[in-house]
């Protein structure tokens, strides 16, 4: 089973680190990563740049809409993820409570949806 | 010379950089072996060599910056500031101005970065144009350039199925710079004249660059509004209305490019809301007296406008035009359905309109609740003194 893990944390807490703690931070989540992988966990994960990169688009009547900025507004923002394959949710709670950034931001752990098997249109 | 720098070194700061490099080489050497025979293009890739030059010297520091560097540098390259160097100019100068819009940036950083790289003002004149601090405007610019550079927002001309869609944020800044200038909504002085002047200047660079209907139509609006800022104000600053106005004292000139713009934008049949808004103010340029304004046009307009991009305030003005061709009673009824639905209910102009026509039907009462409104409102000073002039005439 598939889970997205979605790491959130506080932009402004992130700025405030200096270099040799940001440092430090990044080097957790890459030995962590590096686990994942060997255990055959990690499917794919990356860290993405700040929300003020972030763009929205929309299209609606055919027309495409652009705006600077994520969908919403929040304290806590998308800063990274991991796509990681588990036995079930208890699995994958286990392997987001590993990773750093759960123990100063929060992750968001979502089942996949797998849209191309057949029994999803069975079962909604 | 920045746009074309820009492209070529593929980054805002690193061609400002060059750029001043370059200047700085050709005082040095100016003076002593002679003005080049293409100063620009000398200008240009003197900055190129020595921005290249830099990033090899700190490359012993950081390894991806040499990486940039032979890149920026192929071995052989033909310059690529030498041939259709006219044409390249012109290209860009449209990429600049199309990166600087780009959607996917804020507005108020589109609004400065355009200001200070496309019209080269300074942090100081942009801060002061929108009444705010200079660390203000650095700090949109500084995180515009980021986006550009983080986002990987590319630095081109969109294709031509784009070209609709990515044109209208760029006419849009250039209108709020003419609006901020020639209507400034807060402070002393009715107009900034020089932000109105920047727009225009903008407005004709991407005319020349790029025609198209609605360039032409944001171009005549520009001009057309323009043509009136004589009239506009009395020697003290006062504010003089539309119907008040000495038309004498209207520029002809602009009225005139103004108005064949607008007819060539019209005869395309693929024109917009700039040119629309354009041909009204058009058809009261071409009035010689309030009475001789054709109204009944003007609405008929303002029917095409409802429809093209509907929103409250064309409702407003709409309103307005029906008061003068069928009279203040029509105009207030439709004035009234407005404010009842609520979202014009903290717009000055809303109010005052309303005033202006309860008083020329004699419904004083009601036009003294109405200018109180816009009065209270309103953070234009000039505006507010008029306001209060009202008011005062209402009692007399």
């Amino acid at each position: 089973m598939k889970y997205l893990c979605l790491v959130y944390q506080d932009e402004k807490e992130l700025a405030s680190l200096s270099q040799r703690e940001l440092d430090q931070r990044v080097d957790e989540s890459l030995a962590v990563d590096e686990e994942l992988k060997r255990s055959g966990h990690r499917i794919a994960s990356d860290a993405l740049q700040p929300v003020a990169t972030a763009t929205t688009v929309r299209v609606r009547n055919g027309k495409l809409s652009i705006t600077d900025g994520p969908f919403a507004e929040t304290k806590e923002q998308l800063g990274g993820f991991w796509l990681i394959d588990a036995r079930d949710l208890n699995e994958a709670v286990q392997i987001a409570a590993r990773l750093p950034p759960a123990h100063f931001g929060s992750v968001e752990v979502r089942p996949v949806w797998d849209i191309r098997s057949q029994e999803r249109r069975a079962d909604r | 010379m920045l746009a074309t720098l820009i492209r070529l070194l593929g980054d805002f700061d690193r061609a400002e950089e060059a750029l001043n490099d370059a200047f700085v080489a050709a005082l040095e050497r100016w003076p002593t072996e002679g003005v080049p025979a293409q100063p620009r293009q000398w200008l240009v890739s003197t900055g190129r060599f020595k921005m290249i030059d830099r990033m090899r010297r700190s490359a012993r520091f950081d390894a991806s910056l040499a990486e940039i560097a032979e890149r920026l540098a192929p071995a052989g390259a033909p310059d690529p500031a030498g041939a259709n160097e006219e044409d390249g100019v012109a290209d860009d100068r449209l990429r600049l101005v199309f990166t600087c819009c780009h959607p996917a940036l804020p507005a108020d950083g589109q609004l400065a970065l355009t200001l200070r790289e496309v019209c080269g003002l300074t942090t100081e004149e942009i801060a002061r144009a929108f009444l705010t601090t200079a660390p203000t405007i650095a700090q949109r610019i500084v995180r515009a350039k980021a986006k550009i550079r983080d986002a990987k927002i590319p630095y081109e001309v969109p294709t031509h199925a784009d070209l609709p869609a990515r044109l209208d944020p760029v006419l849009h800044v250039v209108y709020l710079v003419f609006n901020e200038g020639y209507f400034a909504s807060t402070g002393e002085s009715l107009t900034r004249l020089d932000l109105a002047d920047e727009a225009i200047r903008l407005g004709r660079l991407l005319h020349e660059l790029l025609p198209e209907p609605e360039v032409s139509g944001l171009l005549a609006l520009m001009l057309l509004h323009h043509s009136r800022w004589r009239a506009r104000t009395t020697g003290d600053g006062e504010i003089v209305l539309l119907d008040h106005q000495d038309r004498a004292l209207w520029s002809r000139a602009e009225i005139d490019e103004g108005a064949a713009l607008v007819e060539a934008a019209l005869a395309s049949r693929r024109f917009g809301p700039f040119t629309l808004q354009a041909a009204i103010a058009a058809v009261h340029a071409e009035a010689r007296s309030a009475s001789e304004t054709d109204w009944r046009q003007i609405v008929g307009i303002y029917d095409v406008l409802m429809r093209a991009v509907p929103s409250p305030i064309v409702e407003l003005n709409r309103a307005v035009a029906v008061a003068m061709s069928d009279g203040p009673e029509a105009g207030l009824r439709l004035i009234d359905a407005l404010l009842a639905r609520g979202e014009l209910a903290d717009y000055p102009h809303a109010h005052s309109a309303k005033a202006d026509l309860c008083r020329r039907l004699g419904r004083t009462s009601e036009a003294r609740v109405a200018y109180e409104r816009a009065l209270a409102l309103s953070k234009q000073a000039a505006e507010r003194r008029f306001l209060e002039k009202r008011l005062r005439e209402l009692d007399g």
